[in-house]
């Protein structure tokens, strides 16, 4: 019955799929064909589209742990810090987005990037201050993007910490020995230690991140004329169809592919930082997707 | 419930908020936090179990039990764990009602599958139309467990995979030189030892079953992410008790709801390793050992 219905789907004919690319192919940000398909649903279709809404994942991936990246650096530092109020604020910081589920952070993120502005409250958030002006925060391109960035860097520095604790002591010792000042000993050994030993868990962290960003457009932060991630347009095709078993077949197959090409680069850059490490005593980045927020 | 809170309109300060926190909306909203805890109590059990049988299956010599376990384990990876959330009870559903439909009306015009729809007859549809709302919940409900069971049974066969190989091989060898049978290696040897090893995966699942919970919402439940959006949604003044948005502060207790639960969940944890690794010579049982003055 599948095989038949995924026939008929198909026997519609490739040039037609050329057109649904050029119509639906960057649909999810804006461009092409406004409407929706809603009758005789392809395959075609449902795998352009949920393609397109994988432009969104993509942003919010890449941007989200490239920031988070450095802020859970400095974050880890802070943890490590001989002042007790950075401490403090660096473990408040790691527990709030660790110990909270990541859905509700966007719902909650959400309603205070609405409501603050509307009551005359302002909030200042370090980065940039919560007024009447910043509406753009409620869209998920900037909001979803925000509560993304600190969660990831939550977790990151929770395994950079971890990492520190783990840097040899005798190459410390060899620096100061040396005559290195604090920032040279951090620069040349402490933070390419660091990575070197983090670089397996965060490559899980990376993939972890990269999932998540599916949530974005189930919590609150609506999508803007329909253009949503590749689960959005997923879920509106089995609404649509009543048929599950084609669109999330289809998303998992994307995230498969993406999370491979996370691992490929994860194993790429992990062997540059482990090349002045005898080959034995490398640390090789193993795969295990886990993990949920 | 307090006889003051007759006419909510002459109430204020104090005794209008001990009014409105106790409207029979708002003991539903309590009421459905011990959903969520009911939804954790139900399925950590089920994934355990799940978990453990795909762990057994995947380690068996016979490929029939051995593949289907390591093909159910290697479900969760890859995948966002959400769209499983989202799959798993709609083609759950469709399947119980498909089989119901073959049991009851299976010489319905046209089939199930009409155009883009998929249609049963009313007396196969699931929950009957003419149920009680609390059977349309009751339903939702188990989709819920049985899809969360499904997922994180998958993690926890991940887990348990792996503790099962941590298990020193060397008390296996003493084991089968004693001239034990291969099921009493793993019933008074493998079992008894994993433990150990899979408690900080197990912990660690813990934590995101926890925090995995506000998902029940996306699932159609009515659940506290719901209340909180409908409570908390700003009140005109038709209703008993206006008020402006305060959704901010409903998400706020949610968030205080879930670090209190994982804190909670992290010290019991710590408790419970320190008793598990006492005697199993590992570096955190010799810091205890050594206490009382050595072995």
């Amino acid at each position: 019955m599948l095989a038949k219905r995924l026939f008929e789907a198909g026997s519609k004919g490739m040039s037609s799929c050329f057109e649904t690319i050029q119509a639906y192919g960057l649909r999810a940000i804006g461009i092409g064909e406004r409407l929706l398909p809603k009758t005789d649903i392809t395959l075609c279709e449902q795998m352009v589209l949920i393609g397109s809404g994988l432009i969104w994942n993509v942003y919010f991936g890449i941007l989200a742990t490239g920031f988070g990246f450095w802020f859970a650096v400095f974050l880890s530092l802070g943890r490590a810090s001989p002042l007790a109020i950075l401490r403090v604020a660096s473990a408040g910081f790691v527990f709030l987005f660790r110990g909270s589920p990541l859905f509700i952070q966007f719902f909650f993120a959400y309603e205070a990037f609405v409501l603050l502005p509307k009551v005359g409250l302002t909030l200042d958030l370090g980065v940039v201050v919560i007024d009447a002006t910043t509406g753009w925060l409620t869209k998920a391109w900037a909001g979803a993007l925000f509560v993304l960035f600190c969660n990831t860097a939550a977790y990151s520095s929770e395994i950079f910490s971890g990492a520190m604790q783990a840097v040899p002591n005798g190459q410390i010792e060899a620096a100061r020995a040396s005559g290195m000042t604090k920032f040279q000993i951090f620069r040349r050994i402490m933070f390419p230690n660091m990575l070197r030993l983090a670089w397996p868990a965060y490559m899980n962290e990376a993939i972890f991140l990269f999932h998540s960003t599916t949530l974005v457009f189930f919590s609150g932060f609506p999508a803007w004329r329909q253009e949503g991630d590749a689960l959005y347009y997923a879920s509106y095709f089995a609404e649509k169809t009543f048929n599950p078993f084609v669109p999330y077949p289809i998303v998992a197959v994307y995230f498969i592919l993406i999370t491979l090409i996370i691992i490929g680069f994860f194993s790429v850059t992990g062997s540059y930082l482990n090349r002045s490490v005898p080959q034995q005593r490398r640390v090789k980045p193993r795969f295990r997707p886990l993990l949920w927020r | 419930m307090f006889s003051v809170c007759t006419d909510p309109s002459l109430l204020s300060g104090f005794d209008w908020f001990a009014c409105y926190l106790t409207t029979p909306k708002h003991l539903t909203f309590f009421g459905s936090f011990f959903l969520v805890l009911l939804l954790i109590a139900v399925v950590a059990p089920v994934a355990l179990g799940l978990g453990f049988a795909a762990a057994v299956a995947s380690r068996s010599a016979s490929p029939f039990l051995s593949l289907p376990g390591r093909g159910y384990v290697a479900l969760a990876r890859g995948v966002p764990d959400i769209v499983f959330f989202l799959f798993v009870p709609i083609a759950l559903d469709q399947a119980f009602e498909y089989l119901r439909y073959l049991m009851i009306c299976p010489d319905q015009p046209g089939g199930v599958w009409q155009g883009n729809d998929f249609i049963v007859c009313s007396a196969a549809k699931l929950p009957l139309s003419t149920a009680a709302p609390i059977w349309h919940s009751v339903y939702g409900f188990g989709l819920a467990v049985i899809s969360f069971g499904i997922v994180f049974g998958a993690f926890a066969g991940n887990v348990l995979v792996g503790s099962f190989k941590a298990v020193p091989i060397a008390q296996i060898q003493t084991g089968a030189s004693f001239g034990m049978t291969d099921s009493q290696i793993f019933r008074r040897i493998l079992v008894p030892q994993m433990w150990v090893f899979a408690l900080p995966g197990l912990s660690n699942l813990w934590q995101i079953l926890i925090k995995a919970t506000p998902l029940l919402f996306l699932l159609g439940l009515q659940d506290i992410v719901y209340w909180a959006r409908e409570l908390g949604s700003s009140k005109t003044g038709i209703y008993a008790y206006p008020h402006p948005d305060w959704r901010l502060y409903y998400f706020a207790f949610l968030l205080i709801f879930y670090l209190g639960l994982t804190a909670v969940s992290e010290a019991a944890y710590k408790r419970l390793m320190a008793r598990l690794s006492h005697g199993q010579g590992t570096i955190a049982s010799a810091g205890k050992t050594s206490l009382r003055g050595g072995v």
